[in-house]
């Protein structure tokens, strides 16, 4: 089928010894929005992370929009640009202003006018509401705006797929509502998404689908209504039960 | 009136206090003063060791009697907040008063009340001061080594050409921005070589330098008209070619007349000197071991093995032998690996031996700033789709660099103090030249006014390099 976007079929992973990620299947559809939770250690973050393959995995296929990742992918950086990551600790770079950030891979990387990256990242940077901002350096924001400015900085490459890895756990709770409404308004903007994320409430508002993982392996994967609603392995009831 | 406690004075007799103790610092400056301008001791009649420490006492008292805390008084308590702390600080900071006052009187008769800078022979120098006579005389060698004094002028030049195009920079206007970086690490670098080399040297050798100006100069103009995807490669191809076709066909022929022509006369490296060579090879070996150090530094974390290893063994190996013997062997055991006809200057080969010897210690220190960086910068950089070098060039590297600006200033002073070790293969840089000059027998014994003079100069040099760092660093200053 063309419109799945990501295809993950029986994807292993070590570190060393250690298995991290066990027997993965997963398929994401076009303009889908994932949900990927469970408890930490579980491997979710591995997951994502192999998907624009900043992590490599040792065994099955993982397939991105027609391209299978493998060792011998000659233009990764190709598909690493048309797939958008967004960190737990922001990493926006330090040493550029919020609009250099923003600019940098589009200049460089799509070799885009300086000025049109520039109204481009305006742009994206007036969603997440932080236009005003955009001469100050990361250092001089809060969390919940670095967070925004990195959003914008991967929608600034425009992405197809936008991955998020715990976007809101390194936020005081204050700022967490900022960043969720970020990621809401691009949701509703059709963008296809995988959020790792503990935030149950955005899960419930904004995902189709919500996976759940433990041990390195998917325990359960359903419809998000049916998902809370009724659980079906153990695990994942008791797992729902602490965070709810 | 409130009771006086002498053991410990507070703030109700602030002024009983701060008149017996301001009297007694200012009595135990004056006795030490007294003696150390006029050789007159007023506490002669007490018994030796008490007279010996008596200022001392009698300023320890008075400090402590002016130890009062939030006196209101502003200049009080600065005093008392940086100088004058604890019983300790107060003694040390009177011991080092008083070390000044004494070493002053015989520094000031050396450097300036008891020296001597008129005429021009040693017969001057009668007084017990310094006999600048001898700098005075000797300056033009310590500048300029044993250069022909005609040809002075073509040093002069080039060094005020080179500061003029390493200046350039801060004129560029937005549009040229972009290639700054460009110009310093690529092109600069080979001007500087051009001038130094070519111009310095003079000789048949300055033909080439003229081709060289002369294809650099075409090139330039026809670059404006080639698309400006293709101008890297037109950049480096081009010069090249039309260098060659400049030196063995346009002006072949013509090459051998111009040997008839006045050239300008051929001075060769071993005439160099003086702190102009401290300069060219400095310059020379800090442009030079930068970018190899970078090159290691990054080698060294590769994945390739090939390039990780050689990285790991240049660095170790560099860093493992003395530099005198790295110099040595440049100079003596190096030319023996070269076939018959081939020659490489003797200074092409120092510069070459200090800039792989310093690069080592480069890579390291730029190494040690790679490390710092947060793994997530890597991770984002990779995120937006950049490669290796674009990650490295747009990311990594500026952070890491200014990181490490402390360091790498730390190296290249290093560096600079290093270059009189070059005296080993025969090279008189400024220290050398001192070395040639104390020899003479008609200026023996002035030792000390040369290696004092060197001092300063070396103190400028390294000062100014320091400071620039500084300025570097707090104008890269962007987070926290």
């Amino acid at each position: 089928m063309s419109d799945k976007i990501i295809q993950i079929t029986e994807m292993n992973k070590w570190f060393g010894d250690f298995q991290v990620l066990k027997n993965i299947n997963l398929e994401v559809e076009k303009n889908k929005k994932i949900v990927v939770c469970g408890p930490s250690g579980s491997g979710k973050s591995t997951l994502i992370r192999c998907i624009n393959r900043l992590e490599e995995h040792q065994e099955g296929s993982i397939i991105v929009d027609g391209n299978e990742l493998t060792a011998d992918t000659k233009d990764i950086e190709k598909i690493r640009a048309e797939v958008g990551m967004v960190f737990q600790q922001f990493n926006l770079f330090p040493h550029l202003s919020i609009l250099d950030n923003c600019t940098l891979a589009p200049i460089w990387v799509k070799k885009m006018p300086k000025k049109d990256a520039e109204d481009l990242a305006i742009q994206h940077l007036e969603k997440v509401q932080i236009a005003d901002q955009a001469h100050k350096y990361p250092g001089q924001l809060s969390g919940g705006q670095q967070q925004r400015c990195a959003i914008a900085r991967a929608l600034c490459m425009e992405p197809k797929i936008m991955l998020f890895d715990e976007p809101t756990s390194a936020l005081d709770p204050e700022m967490i509502k900022e960043v969720l409404d970020a990621m809401v308004n691009l949701a509703k903007a059709g963008m296809t998404m995988i959020v790792v994320t503990h935030e149950m409430g955005f899960a419930k508002e904004v995902a189709d689908e919500v996976i759940f993982m433990d041990e390195g392996m998917i325990v359960e994967k359903a419809e998000t209504k049916e998902f809370f609603a009724n659980p079906k392995s153990d695990r994942t009831k008791l797992f729902l039960s602490q965070i709810l | 009136m409130n009771k006086l406690n002498f053991l410990q004075p507070d703030k109700n007799n602030l002024n009983t206090y701060l008149y017996t103790g301001t009297i007694l610092v200012a009595l135990s400056i004056f006795i030490v003063f007294l003696n150390s301008f006029f050789n007159k001791d007023l506490i002669s009649f007490l018994p030796g060791t008490l007279s010996f420490f008596l200022p001392l006492i009698l300023g320890f008292i008075g400090l402590h009697l002016i130890r009062i805390e939030y006196s209101g008084l502003k200049f009080l308590d600065s005093i008392n907040k940086h100088i004058n702390t604890n019983n300790f600080n107060a003694f040390l900071s009177l011991l080092i008063v008083f070390v000044v006052i004494k070493s002053l009187p015989p520094l000031l008769s050396w450097f300036i009340l008891d020296a001597n800078i008129a005429g021009d022979s040693k017969d001057v120098c009668t007084g017990t001061g310094a006999c600048w006579t001898y700098i005075k005389i000797w300056f033009n060698r310590f500048m300029y080594g044993m250069y022909p004094n005609a040809e002075q002028w073509r040093i002069n030049l080039s060094f005020i050409a080179l500061a003029f195009l390493g200046t350039i920079g801060f004129f560029a206007t937005e549009k040229f921005k972009k290639y700054l970086t460009l110009y310093y690490v690529v092109i600069y670098p080979v001007i500087a070589f051009f001038f130094i080399f070519f111009f310095i040297s003079g000789g048949p050798i300055f033909f080439d330098f003229s081709y060289g100006i002369i294809a650099a100069v075409i090139s330039i103009i026809i670059g404006f008209f080639i698309p400006s995807k293709f101008k890297m490669y037109y950049f480096i191809i081009v010069p090249i070619t039309l260098y060659i076709l400049l030196k063995y066909v346009f002006f072949y022929e013509e090459l051998i007349e111009l040997g008839k022509l006045e050239a300008l006369e051929w001075v060769e490296t071993g005439a160099w000197g003086g702190l102009s060579l401290t300069f060219i090879v400095s310059f020379f070996c800090l442009i030079f071991c930068f970018p190899i150090g970078l090159f290691l530094s990054l080698g060294r974390r590769s994945d390739f093995p090939i390039i990780k290893y050689f990285s790991i063994g240049m660095i170790e190996f560099w860093r493992g032998v003395p530099l005198i013997t790295v110099l040595f062997m440049s100079s003596v055991m190096f030319p023996m690996f070269l076939p018959e006809d081939m020659f490489i200057d003797k200074l092409v080969r120092v510069i070459i031996a200090i800039s792989l010897f310093e690069a080592a210690y480069v890579a390291e220190v730029i190494r040690g700033g790679l490390q710092a960086l947060p793994r997530g910068q890597y991770d984002a950089a990779k995120s937006l789709g950049m490669g290796y070098w674009k990650m490295h060039i747009l990311v990594i590297l500026p952070q890491a660099l200014k990181l490490v600006i402390p360091g790498i200033a730390n190296t290249f002073l290093a560096l600079v103090k290093d270059t009189p070790l070059i005296f080993v293969v025969g090279l008189l840089e400024i220290v050398g030249m001192l070395n040639l000059a104390k020899t003479n027998p008609e200026w023996l014994g002035f030792a000390m006014e040369g290696y004092v003079f060197a001092s300063v100069l070396f103190f400028i040099i390294c000062y100014a390099m320091s400071k620039y760092s500084y300025n570097l660093e707090q104008k890269y200053k962007t987070e926290r």
